[in-house]
């Protein structure tokens, strides 16, 4: 194979895998004439989200809106939190313990607390949303400032650099790339978090309208939510992607020309 | 504590340094050391006998248990402002370019942070011109990870050197760099020294580089360490590669090797004797 097809080949990739794993789903819905309620084709599912794209629209972009919200809140409080545990040992000590103790909790177990603190909808939502996003943010960017190097640290020192001349000039933008890519993992739980709240306590979002469907078994509008939510997820990770590339491109283009041997 | 009589560049008294508890690791003990102003100075050892706790107490940046240091002739109290440092790895700033990678102690030391700003088309032109010194002159715009080892730690120089600092303590710079690179690299440093008149702490086990490079050679012991002896090196400047054929700069290595070599033995079987 020549480089040039390899390389078409794997920008290929993952729309041959789609395709093939689409018409696999329609061949054997078909051939084994599974029943609608249970498994409906992959062109049913498309129906739906003809039929129903009206409330489909507004309960994504509900969604979507309490995703981005709690992911903001997550973003200022994880970065917070990230640069607090990264550059002072007392409060990695005194944080931390309880920082995991607050992330291991699942959080559809949290949701009836906040439903009771704050009623249905929206506010669980984004609080659930923000619960899920901050951790993986706040742990990156501590682990990003950890990094900086002791003789450099020494340097500055020499030179009369207080603590925060230290962070604001080496230690912050040292960890930039790793709070760059904690975000598309955030944005992601971010979605989890706020279609968790809505499908437990809320009367709008993808997450109700999933569960109203699923109440009626209409699976196909059920199918259509999930497709919507998986690219929600995913055009708002490419778009974090596309940040972290243009932000902090010199983290990873430093791969780039040591492997091609540059 | 007496303030000393003829007050050299540097002057360290009777220092001990111990790491955590009384029952830490000594790193020092009794070491003793003066550096006249504009003096090129090697210490060299076998390895760990202490010689970058050494940088870490002139540099201010650790005090010491016992004894006192004294630079400019006041006693160091606090990370001493008019000293530049570089290690064996160059620590550049990835995102930031080599201009802008020199410029670093600028943006920190006192007086210049302050004007800064103001002043940065002057500070900029500074960069430059101690970047083409080194021969760096055209990568200004290069990120430190497009250039080779060599190159960074010239750049690495340059950044400790762009606030003008009186005193360059320098730990193994250049031990981490291929042979050739390396004597290119002294013959720069040398022309730095020479044009600037800073004086130079060089920590290093490469007794050829010493030679090459110092006035005055410290030979420290096996941990805790202290000077167990000091070699003028004599020869004319500037030095080239030449001049380490020179029968003078052989005695010299030759004569330093052999004290090392003792005391590395000496320490081993004290080491032996210590552990049975």
């Amino acid at each position: 194979m020549s480089p040039s097809t390899f390389r078409k080949l794997e920008v290929a990739m993952p729309w041959l895998v789609i395709g093939s794993s689409l018409a696999i789903w329609e061949a054997a819905v078909r051939l084994f004439a599974v029943r609608e309620f249970i498994l409906p084709a992959p062109t049913v599912v498309v129906n739906a989200l003809i039929a129903f794209h009206e409330p489909i629209i507004s309960n994504s972009l509900f969604t979507l809106m309490n995703t981005l919200i709690g992911f903001g809140i997550g973003v200022g409080v994880g970065l917070f939190l990230g640069i607090m545990i990264g550059s002072s040992r007392l409060v990695y000590a005194g944080l931390y313990p309880i920082l995991v103790g607050i992330n291991s909790v699942p959080k559809a177990a949290v949701v009836p607390v906040l439903v009771l603190w704050m009623g249905i909808g929206q506010p669980p939502a984004i609080t659930t949303a923000f619960l899920l996003s901050f951790f993986p943010i706040a742990v990156n960017v501590a682990t990003g400032l950890a990094t900086t190097e002791p003789e450099l640290e020494d340097v500055l020192r020499s030179l009369g650099a207080s603590a925060l001349d230290i962070l604001l000039k080496v230690g912050i933008p040292r960890s930039m790339p790793y709070f760059f890519a904690s975000l598309k993992v955030a944005v992601t739980l971010a979605f989890v978090g706020a279609v968790i709240s809505e499908t437990i306590a809320s009367n709008d979002g993808i997450g109700y309208l999933m569960l109203q469907a699923a109440s009626q078994f209409r699976t196909a509008l059920m199918f259509a939510g999930l497709i919507v939510i998986a690219a929600m997820g995913i055009l708002t990770y490419l778009f974090f992607v596309l940040i972290e590339q243009k932000v902090t491109g010199w983290a990873t283009r430093k791969q780039d020309v040591m492997m091609t041997g540059g | 504590m007496d303030k000393p009589a003829a007050p050299d560049f540097v002057d360290i008294r009777d220092v001990m340094l111990r790491y955590g508890e009384s029952g830490g690791t000594v790193a020092l003990d009794g070491l003793d050391m003066r550096v006249g102003k504009g003096q090129f100075v090697a210490v060299v050892g076998p390895s760990g006998c202490g010689k970058s706790s050494l940088m870490k107490l002139v540099t201010g940046l650790q005090k010491p248990t016992r004894g006192s240091i004294f630079v400019e002739g006041s006693p160091v109290n606090g990370p001493l402002k008019i000293v530049g440092m570089a290690f064996q790895n160059p620590t550049l700033l990835p995102w930031r370019n080599l201009l802008r990678n020199v410029m670093l102690p600028l943006e920190i030391v006192r007086p210049h942070r302050a004007q800064f700003r103001a002043q940065r088309k002057k500070y900029e032109a500074r960069a430059r011109e101690l970047l083409e010194v080194v021969g760096l002159d055209g990568f200004e715009a290069r990120y430190p990870w497009m250039l080779s080892g060599g190159m960074q730690q010239r750049a690495n120089l340059c950044r400790s050197l762009i606030h003008e600092p009186e005193l360059l303590m320098l730990d193994e710079p250049f031990g981490a760099l291929d042979a050739f690179t390396r004597e290119e690299m002294w013959g720069i440093l040398q022309d730095l020294w020479m044009e600037r008149g800073f004086t130079c702490i060089f920590v290093t086990h490469d007794l050829r580089e010493a030679a090459y490079l110092a006035d005055v050679i410290f030979v420290m012991s096996a941990r805790p360490g202290k000077i167990i002896n000091v070699h003028r090196v004599d020869l004319p400047r500037p030095r080239t590669l030449q001049s380490t054929f020179d029968p003078a700069f052989i005695e010299i290595v030759q004569k330093i090797r052999n004290e090392i070599a003792q005391v590395r033995q000496e320490g081993k079987t004290r080491h032996k004797a210590g552990g049975s």
